[in-house]
């Protein structure tokens, strides 16, 4: 099946990614054909399988609940673009 | 040994190792020769970091180590990291514009392991955005060039780490294998890569793409070397949640059993169309050496083969935009300047600096969760997923390794199908089997077509490192491709 320019824009805003108008007739050709290609599973008989979600069928470890990391903010903060007395800026998000 | 600068990078990590042991020469002897080596061919832009004073500090440290006898077993050997493991200290970019400036506050698992070791780390190797394709041209700082050809691709998406060992500059770096990120670059510059069972290397401080798929390995000029680096890399890290707590063999010691016995499986589906003839002709002169080594062949049957690669594109893109989504353009990484809002601030920012393919996946990974599509898509691959799994647990049930190509062909031009992402990701047809059902392959020389170097991919069940090592050693003992080398750089 292909994709349609109001199906991307919609992915697009899914994914968090604003696309170009001068750039969404190629990602929209592009995303179709790996769409086209992917539905080729269709034709695998998959009744009474079990959805493989991990490729060493174990369960989720557990472990037992002490602190084992220190948060150095200050060192982790070096990375951010924008921060304040400790805190990382965003746009105003309350009004 | 010739000039002091000529003779260190023509020597593998093993003989390297048995070098400083004998004390012919040092740590800061090899690393500054190397290190000359990596400038004279930044043209091959095998590199995206440079790390000399850490470097050469790091080189002095274990010249002083093995002076007061405290020499680890990687002590004063070089290595390079694919830009994707995080290093403390030195930035780590992941082939990406969205983590230009990032330095990580951490090092990643298999890092800190070999530095504990005693090696040096010389440099951060270029690599697919992300480690998403199979060229390594998708890096924000332009592609890698294959040794073996200049107007070649190294594959990729760890194609910095296999253009560097195969130029000699360094006898060995680390990379990560999502769909066959080792094995396919491998192949495609006549190195040897090997990805381990999923799980059996920690992914602690790797910059996760799939998290269901992605394992840590080598790229090195012999399984030889490629088992001592494991020994060292492999094992149990609570840090991350999907290491398996398994024990650790010697891998080095494994490389003695004959291989008399030995049953290999030949997958008849392996030699259908789109794999280049002469490609298919090597890899079955390489099953007859196996055979004239006591091996028997044994023909296997990997009926779905051929859904893999949909199968992988739709399990790889959907954990992709999962694991993207921690780019937010607030914690770290590239943010957009003029913002209006907080969605304008997301969609902005990561729109300005994700590279093509790098969108593409992401986009696919959410339309394939996305509300009315889970199903059809997400689901029905992990159905498939469970189907391919299960073909190779059958295989091997009659045979000890399977061997084939890695690759469907030599090394392609660069440029040649980044216009198609179909035609690239058919690039992996061999090797994302093994991804898909967490086995271990190795991808080792095994000759030539029109002059550019084929792989044989041995793939064994989970945990088999020192059987699929072993028999790839055994290979490497009667053959000399893995010790061809590109002319320019002998």
């Amino acid at each position: 099946m292909s994709l349609d320019k109001q199906q991307v824009n919609h992915i697009a805003m899914l994914a968090r990614l604003s696309v170009d108008d001068d750039e969404i007739d190629d990602v929209v050709a592009k995303l179709s054909s790996i769409v086209a290609f992917v539905d080729q599973l269709q034709t695998a008989a998959t009744d009474d399988v079990l959805p493989m979600a991990h490729p060493m069928e174990r369960c989720q470890r557990l472990r037992v609940d002490a602190v084992t990391e220190i948060i150095d903010r200050d060192r982790f903060q070096k990375n951010a673009p924008q921060v304040s007395n400790g805190f990382y800026l965003v746009p105003k998000v309350i009004e | 040994m010739g000039d002091s600068s000529g003779p260190f990078y023509r020597l593998s990590l093993a003989e390297l190792s048995r070098g400083l042991n004998r004390g012919d020469f040092t740590a800061s002897e090899i690393t500054s020769a190397l290190l000359q080596r990596i400038h004279d061919h930044q043209a091959l832009n095998a590199f995206i970091t440079i790390v000399e004073d850490e470097a050469m500090a790091a080189a002095e440290a274990a010249d002083a180590a093995r002076d007061a006898g405290n020499a680890g077993v990687l002590c004063g050997l070089p290595i390079v990291h694919k830009d994707l493991f995080c290093t403390a200290g030195v930035r780590t970019t992941c082939g990406s514009r969205m983590l230009d400036n990032f330095v990580s506050p951490y090092d990643a698992t298999v890092v800190e392991r070999m530095a504990r070791a005693g090696a040096v780390m010389l440099g951060k190797t270029n690599m697919d955005e992300f480690a998403m394709g199979s060229s390594s041209e998708t890096s924000y700082y332009g592609p890698v060039i294959n040794p073996w050809g200049l107007d070649r691709s190294p594959g990729g998406s760890s194609g910095g780490s296999a253009a560097a060992v195969a130029a000699r500059l360094v006898p060995a770096a680390t990379g990560t294998d999502t769909g066959g990120s080792i094995r396919q670059p491998a192949a495609l510059t006549g190195t040897t890569g090997i990805k381990p069972t999923y799980g059996r290397v920690s992914r602690f401080g790797m910059i996760a793409f799939a998290s269901s798929l992605d394992q840590a390995g080598v790229i090195t000029r012999s399984a030889e070397d490629a088992a001592m680096l494991l020994s060292v890399m492999a094992g149990f890290d609570e840090r991350d949640s999907t290491s398996v707590d398994h024990p650790v063999p010697d891998y080095q010691a494994a490389l003695s059993a004959p291989l008399n016995g030995l049953r290999v499986g030949i997958v008849k589906q392996h030699f259908d169309d789109g794999l280049d003839e002469q490609c298919a002709a090597r890899v079955k002169e390489a099953l007859a050496v196996l055979q004239h080594q006591g091996a028997s062949l044994v023909e296997v049957d990997l009926p779905h083969l051929d859904l893999s690669v949909p199968t992988y594109y739709v399990v790889a893109p959907a954990e992709c935009s999962s694991n993207m989504s921690r780019f937010d353009g607030v914690r770290f990484g590239h943010r957009a300047e003029n913002i209006g809002d907080l969605l304008d601030l997301y969609c902005r920012s990561r729109a300005e600096v994700f590279g093509a393919e790098v969108k593409r996946r992401i986009m696919t990974g959410a339309y394939v969760l996305s509300a009315g599509y889970y199903d059809a898509y997400y689901l029905k691959a992990q159905k498939v997923r469970q189907l391919i799994s299960q073909d190779f647990k059958n295989a091997f049930a009659t045979v000890d390794v399977i061997a084939g190509p890695t690759a469907p062909t030599g090394a392609f031009a660069i440029g040649e199908k980044t216009n198609d992402p179909i035609t690239m990701y058919l690039n992996d047809i061999y090797t994302i089997g093994a991804n898909l059902a967490g086995l271990p392959g190795i991808s080792v020389p095994c000759g030539f077509s029109d002059r550019l170097p084929v792989g044989l991919q041995l793939v064994g069940p989970h945990f088999a490192e020192s059987a699929v090592l072993n028999c790839a050693h055994q290979y490497q003992r009667v053959t000399d491709w893995h010790k061809c080398c590109p002319e320019d750089f002998t």
